[in-house]
């Protein structure tokens, strides 16, 4: 019988012929991530409550401190020295500063074929160049670096036929959060997202990102796309080689299948306090905005930074609007950097800065206040993420965020 | 009988022919700067006491800067106590996300030579780097010139530094004044105001004094002085008039004490946990290892200390494990060092460079730290608990001596 | 002469604003919220303990460092009587008086006191203990003028007709 994407990456991971859904296997992990927001209750249990503390292999581990970048408190930055001293005392790869995490494990490690385990939910990002990445809590992914394995419970997969092409003006983001909207928050819960069809060959590796990581938004266990010639390309130019190749099989079993026609997704924006709350711009505009943010590892990429930068370029942030713009990784931030967008959103008048999770993570950076409105590219609109219990998140593509947040109200771009 | 740099700018403005120390007098406020952080409290005060309207509201400059990016929930509640004063009384100088207020201040024009000048924050007397008298005071009484245009003030005695010569290689005048304040103690000038001149001086750039002028207040100074000079008519974009060209210390002036300097002696030096007059010799702490650096603040957060960093940083990276983080001082100053690839190098060897404001040095967010951890940090103070608890290490530098830290992982000389 | 006896906190060398009240709690609503804060870098258990009456001596350049006023508005707040300092930074100096905070400064007491003992000070003349007098010296005519309109907030009000 035929298998898709996901379930041969877990067959190979498991050193098994054939799996289907349902069945449980013993998998050796490619890889492992880990970031400031859990580390520390991780190192804490490895020290606590593990007779002989052993790390099965260091080189498989990540640590990425991104979630509170610079520290805000003594308390964060304990948390985070307790991660720091133990990547240099066990030999494990350190980021901090340099990024979120997701975006820095695509740009670094990830490799198509490969199955990795992150503690956080939106590593089902690493789908995008065909690996199976899912996120974990920390008593999961202590057991994956005391072992190098874990279980895993085979997802079924649906399967989502994307064809055309997204018309000027709209973005991987609409389009995702079109999908979202029309299967709901738990519609693919334990499941897998696969892409497919002619659509795909449309989306770069970034665009593919953006798809993947809102996967978990609709409930999924993760999300992936084949790893085409787009996708290796993308891998030779940073002098990775894939693990394994994989399209799905002819015969391969769908739990179920969507079509969505590229050509016909229109600018949207998820309501508060639901990804799945999708309606078109036009039915949002008009509230009033406290603040804006564009970045995150749903779309902080160049891509993204270019639209937002496009709206920006000779305009001005609304007075008394608050414009975060937050680069994805540093590499991002250079590019950018490069290309002068850094320089047209300052001219602007917006908040540059350094890379990591900010306001998507609402921790340390643009907090909103009590009754405050945030439209954001951020991963989720929950009740308070960004601050206040009272306050209220949008979501959009970069293109209506930076015009939201230069009317002060959201609008799209072409309402300037 | 002649007259210092101060009892000139103090005569002039209350329109005496002289001022003498200990004068009490009520000056007329040329510019107030007002930042977030006090802004609720201004309001509230200014409200009690039964205005109704801003003397004059084109006066009055409101800057955030110590909360912003906001880190917690209040934060915003203090952009809207201003958003709504500043509506409300017709301010129209309003900086919500452009820097430093005291970097804004001097860079955006709002001070000039001989100005009198009174901001909510202790080290508005950074502004004596253009000549102007300028000091910090509470809300109480800001809201009481925002009411009135006056205040009352004691004419200080003066204290005249001469320093002559000129600075060695990586030798910035942080340097310079974390020696003088070593010297002087941290409460050496309390109610007195410091007079800079002399050859060395008038070589640096306003930017360099300012650094001076910022630290001041760590010896207890009411205010700092520099005679405006070419450089200072450049920089606040002005033609100096008779008044302000005369802003220098009379031949006959009194003094309550001079100190003189050679500029060739200053070496790069520290200010150790936790006092800003515990001054050591960076040679002389050598090889103490640390957690962070932090470049940016009113301090030490302009392009020259940005270029300074990037010099010794070139090439280089931060040390493992070791966070080098960078705050410029404004929007301009960020800008600047972009389009002339010092944020590139800077970011390439590893810095955490965030949006311009105060950052890690008001001890909101930027870099906290935790128990047992030490930072070398550009700014102005290393007190007890600033930077995170009260057994975070502080020590104070020169960019040039905290970039060279930073990719040692220790305490290092620059070279 | 206005006269007063109370217990006595004693407290170092260059206490500073960070010290009386960090930056972290800046932005807390009032000064009520702050006031578990006070000198808490130095001395946590500090501001549970201080009681109504109670007075502070402490060396020099007492109040060094920032502009806040929320420092003496939280000593204040504390229940502070007045502060005896061998000497005062200038601006909380000029922040206590516009807020009614009695400061005096004394150059021997800081030396002699013992954390505990009680004082009685008689203002503008002299502070008594342990059977001995210490000098102080009056505050000028001008800030008396505030401190007897009630505090800058009160003068202001006067000056703009309004009375409570």
């Amino acid at each position: 019988m035929g298998m898709t994407i996901a379930e041969k990456i877990i067959a190979l991971a498991a050193g098994v012929p054939q799996v289907k859904a349902g069945d449980i296997h013993t998998v050796t992990l490619d890889r492992m991530m880990s970031n400031d927001g859990t580390t520390h209750l991780t190192v804490d249990m490895y020290h606590n409550k593990l007779k002989n503390p052993r790390i099965a292999d260091p080189k498989k581990m990540v640590f990425i401190v991104d979630h509170n970048v610079p520290s805000d408190s003594p308390k964060t930055a304990a948390a985070q020295k307790k991660m720091r001293d133990f990547a240099r005392d066990n030999g494990i790869d350190f980021w901090e500063g340099a990024g979120v995490c997701h975006q820095i494990m695509m740009e670094r490690y990830v490799c198509p074929g490969e199955l990795i385990f992150g503690a956080d939910s939106h590593t089902c990002t690493y789908g995008a160049l065909g690996a199976f990445g899912t996120g974990v809590g920390c008593t999961d992914l202590l057991y994956g670096m005391v072992t190098g394995t874990s279980w895993v419970l085979v997802p079924e997969t649906i399967k989502f036929n994307l064809t055309g092409k997204l018309p000027e003006g709209v973005y991987p983001r609409d389009l995702m959060l079109t999908i979202i909207g029309a299967i709901s928050a738990s519609g693919a819960s334990y499941q897998v997202m696969e892409f497919c069809g002619d659509g795909v060959k449309t989306l770069s590796v970034d665009d593919r990102m953006v798809l993947c990581n809102l996967a978990v938004e609709a409930g999924a266990k993760t999300a992936v796309f084949g790893a085409d010639e787009i996708a290796l390309e993308w891998l030779a130019k940073r002098g990775r080689k894939p693990k394994a190749v994989f399209e799905s099989d002819e015969d391969a079993v769908y739990v179920k299948e969507y079509t969505f026609d590229l050509s016909k997704i229109r600018p949207v924006a998820a309501r508060p306090d639901f990804v799945d709350d999708v309606v078109p711009v036009e039915d949002v505009c008009g509230v009033r905005i406290d603040e804006a943010f564009l970045g995150s590892c749903n779309n902080g990429r160049i891509g993204d930074l270019r639209v937002g930068a496009a709206v920006m370029k000779g305009r001005r942030v609304a007075d008394h609007v608050r414009f975060l713009v937050v680069p994805a990784s540093r590499e991002v931030y250079l590019e950018a950097l490069e290309e002068g967008l850094i320089d047209i959103f300052m001219e602007s008048g917006a908040i540059v800065m350094n890379p990591n999770c900010s306001v998507c993570w609402g921790s340390c950076q643009g907090v909103i206040g009590e009754n405050e409105v945030l439209i954001s590219t951020g991963t989720r609109n929950f009740k308070g993420r960004a601050g206040h219990p009272s306050s209220k998140v949008y979501l959009g593509s970069a293109a209506t965020v930076a015009a939201s947040a230069v009317r002060g109200e959201i609008c799209t771009a072409d309402m300037l | 009988m002649g007259q210092t740099i101060v009892e000139k700018i103090i005569s002039r403005n209350t329109g005496k022919p002289f001022v003498r120390p200990g004068d009490i007098v009520a000056v007329t406020v040329d510019r107030v700067m007002l930042d977030d952080i006090m802004m609720p409290f201004i309001v509230d005060k200014f409200r009690e006491m039964g205005f109704e309207k801003v003397w004059d509201p084109d006066r009055a400059v409101l800057i955030y800067d110590h909360l912003v990016p906001s880190s917690q929930l209040d934060d915003v509640r203090h952009y809207r106590a201003g958003d709504e004063f500043a509506e409300k009384y017709g301010l129209t100088h309003v900086h919500r996300s452009d820097g430093i207020c005291h970097q804004l201040m001097t860079e955006a024009g709002y001070v000039k030579p001989g100005d009198v000048v009174f901001g909510t924050d202790s080290h508005t007397t950074t502004y004596g780097c253009v000549g102007a008298f300028s000091t910090g005071i509470g809300y109480t009484e800001m809201a009481a010139i925002l009411g009135t245009g006056s205040l009352w003030v004691k004419v200080p005695e003066t204290i005249k530094i001469v320093i002559d010569g000129r600075l060695l290689d990586r030798v910035m005048s942080k340097d310079v004044i974390l020696r003088i304040i070593g010297d002087l103690g941290a409460d050496g000038a309390t109610y007195r105001a410091l007079e800079f001149t002399g050859s060395c001086v008038d070589a640096m750039s306003v930017s360099s004094r300012m650094t001076m002028a910022n630290m001041a207040i760590e010896a207890g100074a009411k205010c700092a002085v520099f005679t405006p000079d070419e450089k200072t008519a450049e920089y606040c974009g002005v033609t100096l008039n008779d008044f302000q060209r005369n802003l220098k210390g009379d031949e006959d002036a009194c003094y309550c004490r001079t100190l003189s300097y050679r500029g060739e002696d200053f070496v790069p030096v520290m200010a150790c946990p936790s006092q800003v007059d515990k001054i050591r010799n960076v040679s002389d702490l050598e090889g103490i290892a640390i957690d962070q650096v932090f470049i940016g603040s009113c301090t030490n957060g302009r392009l020259e200390d940005l270029a300074a960093a990037a010099a010794v940083l070139r090439g280089k990276s931060a040390a493992p494990f070791v966070r080098l983080i960078v705050t410029p001082a404004s929007r301009k100053v960020y800008e600047e060092a972009a389009a002339c690839g010092i944020i590139r190098t800077l970011v390439e060897a590893g810095a955490i460079v965030t949006h311009p404001g105060c950052g890690l040095c008001c001890g909101r967010t930027g870099g906290i730290l935790c128990d047992g951890q030490r930072v070398v940090a550009t700014n102005n103070r290393n007190f007890l608990g600033r930077m995170g608890t009260s057994k975070v290490e502080i020590y104070l530098a020169s960019p040039a001596v905290a970039a060279a830290c930073a990719v040692a992982g220790k305490i290092v000389s620059p070279e | 002469m206005e006269q007063f006896t109370g217990k006595v906190w004693v407290l170092g060398d260059d206490i500073d604003t960070d010290i009386i009240i960090p930056t972290e709690y800046l932005a807390l609503k009032t000064i009520e919220d702050m006031k578990p804060y006070g000198f808490s870098p130095l001395r946590p258990e500090l501001a549970g303990q201080i009681r109504k009456g109670d007075m502070i001596v402490a060396g020099k350049n007492f109040g060094c460092g920032s502009s806040r006023e929320q420092a003496p508005e939280v000593i204040k707040a504390l229940g502070i009587r007045c502060i005896i300092a061998r000497s005062f930074a200038r601006i909380f100096f000029r922040n206590s008086i516009n807020n009614g905070l009695l400061l005096m400064e004394q150059p021997d007491l800081a030396r002699d006191i013992r954390e505990g003992d009680e004082i009685t000070v008689t203002v503008n003349s002299h502070v008594s203990y342990n059977g001995k007098a210490y000098p102080l010296a009056g505050l000028p005519d001008n800030l008396v003028e505030i401190i007897n309109a009630g505090g800058l907030v009160k003068a202001m009000r006067a000056r703009n007709g309004l009375t409570d």
